[in-house]
């Protein structure tokens, strides 16, 4: 991958095929560190699963929807310095607090330190193709901060839906200018 | 600075239109974005054809949604193009520029642009 949003894209994408119906995208920055973490209230992974998906060759054909994606991210981590963690809990063992938390960090000054990229993309593509779920996204590094949560879209919008172009356009625009102003 | 008031505004205008227009898309345009298809860069693919579609004026016609990997990974990022009662055309290795491209003559124009199908590669 070419841009840690293009991670944090791919490990999204995994909530939503868990059927979470909340995500929340937290980046924290520092001068010399970059933390991401993605959480979800989706379906979660059996420990035995859990302890397999850092793993490339372990995955089989019946659990593909991890694949590469997450030895991507743990790479993309380690090889700066950082680290790598992945916690679950399946819903078979907690039916009420079952879900998935990604996290990684990254050393800033790393050279293999990737940059994030594009990250309103990222975000643009996720609630073009799951208008449904609860998006939550929190972005805090010295400069200051830029957020977004899709309920309060949603308060305004009303029977209009997240997906209609329109509106992802405007939310491009608007996490865009967010980010202008803290530049 | 971009309000909440303004798409208080976009909500007003698409009041009316959304009950007319929900489920009466033409044409579904699918974008694969599983690990493979982000890799080789869908997402300026799918976000080319979201972009493109609302230029064009073609929102109540087409539909761009997403997938997951359809297992072709090696040509991806690949892009269906499903019309009803036609056979369905599937464009490979795009790129943001073939998007627009495609936008314009296929699903705009109606003609397919053979040279980024699957046949063609």
């Amino acid at each position: 991958m070419k841009e840690l949003s293009l991670n944090i894209l791919d490990i999204a994408m995994n909530s939503v095929k868990a059927e979470a119906d909340t995500v929340k995208i937290t980046l924290a920055e520092t001068d010399e560190s970059f933390e991401m973490s993605i959480s979800d209230n989706g379906c979660g992974m059996k420990e035995d699963f859990l302890k397999t998906v850092t793993d490339p060759f372990s995955t089989t054909r019946t659990t593909r929807k991890v694949g590469m994606g997450i030895p991507f991210l743990k790479l993309a981590a380690e090889q700066t310095g950082g680290s790598f963690s992945i916690k679950s809990k399946h819903k078979s063992e907690y039916p009420d607090a079952h879900g998935t938390v990604t996290r990684a960090v990254f050393n800033k000054n790393s050279i293999d330190f990737t940059p994030l990229g594009d990250i309103v993309s990222t975000l643009v593509t996720l609630i073009q193709g799951s208008p449904d779920i609860h998006w939550v996204f929190v972005h805090t590094c010295p400069r200051g901060e830029v957020s977004l949560d899709t309920d309060e879209l949603k308060a305004v919008l009303g029977d209009v839906p997240l997906d209609n172009t329109e509106v992802i356009i405007w939310i491009k625009g608007y996490l865009e200018e967010a980010y202008a102003e803290m530049a | 600075m971009k309000s909440l008031a303004e798409l208080a505004a976009i909500k007003e205008k698409m009041q009316n239109k959304v009950v007319m227009r929900e489920g009466s898309e033409d044409i579904r345009v699918v974008v694969g974005m599983a690990t493979c298809g982000i890799a080789a860069g869908a997402r300026p693919v799918l976000n080319a054809f979201v972009e493109e579609v609302d230029k064009e004026g073609l929102s109540g016609k087409v539909m761009v949604t997403q997938t997951g990997c359809i297992g072709i990974c090696q040509y991806e990022p690949v892009v269906e193009v499903f019309e009803a009662g036609k056979e369905k055309v599937t464009y490979v290795k795009m790129t943001a520029e073939k998007a627009k491209e495609v936008v314009e003559k296929h699903l705009k124009g109606g003609n397919v642009v053979a040279e980024y199908t699957i046949s063609n590669s």
